[in-house]
């Protein structure tokens, strides 16, 4: 049967595609065009061209090498994250109890650190750190560490990760916790009747069986600790010196610190494309073997 | 390879059972012996799987003891039990190759690989998967999922019994005959003792040697399957084999007759010693009834069903209604139907239970 092709149905998306155009498209524009002009005062603008790009992909550039230097960070930071937030998230899920209250207590615990704001959870690890009146500064000083996060490279980072870890480890927990649900009793009883050890059902069936949600825990998880900005930015401040400073805080010093419209809105789209391109990248990657499985 | 028994067993998933209603198995006594071919039936709930799981370890009874050839192993881990379980649903090892799937058993318990690979080409040979061997596992379908569940279950060659979980459930109709008989197939070549739960009868029928018939936690007949049919011990096994199942009416039976409801129907035995108090029934199956405009007790038709290779006619006597073989020619109009019984295919039941006569 010949149905009649009227188009006129496109005209029904208009809305939405008015509100995408309104929320993203256009500050996204607005960001291209201020990356291809230099800005002065008084709102004068010269074209660029693609002058603060070149300029922001030479290392030995000042632009370049300050961008290179805080990506490097934000790289060293997201990697370290990932390397502790996702074994840690899967033992804490493994371990938690089956069924009953001590279950409900412990879904709300992991899951309260979840619902604290961004510059809260900065300001609480601010305190908690500081090595006059902090509770675990003082400690660690108290024990004979020399811990001030306020001058050590080493302190910086450490208040960092352990305070995103205990931000966000309850995500993955409860994700591979969800997974784990999952997976059908009869699996277990089989590798029992198979003889097999802890760790091959670990590795055997709990890891293959949690495998898409931990795909999502790491992306989110990459994406938030990449594009990290309020928690250093309220505890560190991006110090000292310059050696917690993320991409994210770096791209504020230059667009708000230094008024350069210009080279902040190319760092921006590089970055976003970065953001994109390693988030492609991942998902390719943990997604292919499966497919291929399936395929073969 | 083992005789299996079980001595005293009862089971409840509640703590402090107190009621018969709190046990999910009753106590009983019975054996299967070394290289039988058995199936477990009975409806949903009735305890099948959690006696399957018993026997091979994944459940601990409340009481009483599972023994493999004399030697007790009621609290013994399952994987020091040397006992082989299918389950409903395929399980594989998701990343692993087929090759791998069926070998992971013999690995665990660290056999030479040279007899690891000697034992899974033998067994893939046994169960068509040559050709997969090296395809990794979640690729296949869900009948040759399954296969390679069958197969790791097979692949020990000292397992005391395999144990199957209604495991033919997500298998296409055409297969399950296929895989059926190869289960078969297998049973005879392998002289192994398989233990194979279900609740469809036509599986257990052509599957087993002897068929368990499990109702409310308890076996009520284990018998081959003729016996089965032929003299059911409880009226439920009436009911549940047989399809349709077995006529069960309310009766009063004196000497060789017996009124149900004000109509004689004359007995193969003679029962006197009927103790009194208890419920009596007597069962016969439809088969048994012949349906005629000549001779027997007058009933109306009520219903006939097709079933194409066979029709069975539901019919009224008195207040009792009976499914009986409708000879071709048989009209729903025929008001002046009779029926009549065979004397010697009539069971009597006192509270549920078979009780044999006098010659």
């Amino acid at each position: 049967m010949d149905k009649p092709i009227n188009n006129a149905a496109w005209f029904l998306i208009l809305p939405a595609f008015a509100i995408v155009l309104f929320n993203a498209v256009i500050p996204m524009m607005t960001v291209v065009n201020y990356s291809v002009q230099d800005s002065f005062g008084n709102n004068q603008f010269f074209w660029n061209g693609l002058g603060w790009f070149q300029e922001l992909l030479d290392p030995s550039s000042e632009l370049g090498g300050r961008f290179f230097a805080s990506l490097g960070r934000s790289a060293l930071f997201s990697a370290i994250v990932l390397a502790v937030q996702v074994p840690l998230g899967i033992a804490v899920a493994l371990s938690m109890p089956r069924s009953g209250i001590a279950l409900a207590l412990c879904l709300v615990f992991i899951a309260m650190p979840l619902l604290i704001p961004w510059n809260v959870v900065g300001t609480m690890w601010q305190l908690y750190s500081r090595s006059d009146i902090g509770l675990l500064g003082w400690t660690v000083n108290a024990i004979g560490i020399p811990f001030n996060y306020t001058n050590s490279v080493l302190a910086a980072w450490t208040v960092l990760v352990l305070m995103d870890t205990w931000h966000w480890t309850g995500l993955i927990a409860l994700l591979c916790y969800a997974g784990l649900k999952s997976i059908p009793d009869a699996y277990y009883q089989a590798a029992r009747i198979d003889g097999a050890s802890r760790w091959a059902v670990f590795t055997r069936i709990e890891l293959p069986k949690l495998r898409s949600v931990l795909l999502i825990g790491v992306l989110l998880r990459f994406m938030d600790s990449f594009m990290i900005y309020t928690e250093p930015f309220v505890v560190t401040g991006g110090g000292p010196g310059s050696v917690t400073t993320f991409l994210s805080i770096d791209l504020v010093k230059i667009a708000l610190g230094q008024f350069d419209l210009g080279k902040a809105g190319a760092m921006s789209i590089v970055y976003t494309l970065i953001i994109l391109a390693v988030c492609w990248v991942f998902y390719t990657v943990m997604v292919t073997p499966e497919n291929k499985g399936a395929r073969e | 390879m083992a005789r299996i028994d079980l001595v005293d067993l009862a089971h409840a998933y509640r703590p402090n059972p107190t009621t018969d209603a709190d046990y999910a198995l009753r106590p009983m006594n019975t054996s299967w012996r070394q290289g039988g071919a058995y199936a477990l039936l009975g409806p949903s709930g009735c305890g099948k799987t959690t006696l399957l799981n018993i026997i091979s370890g994944l459940v601990v009874p409340s009481r009483g003891h599972v023994l493999f050839d004399g030697v007790d192993v009621t609290r013994l881990a399952t994987e020091k039990r040397n006992i082989a379980q299918v389950f409903q649903f395929p399980v594989i090892y998701d990343t692993m190759t087929v090759r791998e799937n069926l070998a992971f058993p013999l690995r665990n318990r660290g056999m030479p690989a040279a007899a690891v690979a000697a034992r899974v080409g033998e067994i893939a040979e046994l169960l068509d998967l040559n050709v997969d061997l090296d395809r990794r596992a979640r690729a296949l379908t869900p009948d040759a999922k399954q296969k390679i569940s069958l197969g790791r279950g097979l692949v020990r060659s000292d397992v005391a019994a395999i144990l199957f979980d209604e495991p033919l459930t997500v298998i296409d109709p055409a297969l399950k005959w296929e895989l059926r008989s190869k289960l078969k197939a297998l049973h005879r070549a392998l002289d192994l003792t398989m233990i194979y739960v279900t609740h469809d009868q036509t599986e257990a029928l052509t599957f087993a040697d002897t068929v368990v018939v499990m109702h409310d936690g308890a076996i009520v007949q284990m018998g081959r399957p003729n016996e089965l049919f032929e003299r059911p011990e409880h009226t439920f096994v009436g009911h549940f084999i047989g399809s349709p199942g077995m006529n069960v009416l309310p009766a009063k039976v004196e000497g060789r007759t017996a009124d149900v409801g004000g109509v004689p129907i004359a007995l193969g035995r003679s029962y006197s010693a009927i103790p009194p108090g208890r419920k009596i029934e007597i069962g016969i199956r439809p088969e048994y009834v012949r349906l005629s405009s000549g001779e027997g007790v007058p009933v109306r038709v009520e219903r006939i069903d097709d079933l194409g290779r066979i029709r069975f006619a539901k019919v009224r006597l008195g207040d009792a209604r009976l499914s009986v073989v409708a000879p071709p020619g048989v009209r729903l109009e025929d008001d002046r139907s009779r029926v009549s019984f065979d004397p010697a295919q009539i069971h009597v039941y006192a509270d549920s239970r078979r009780i044999e006569g006098d010659a």
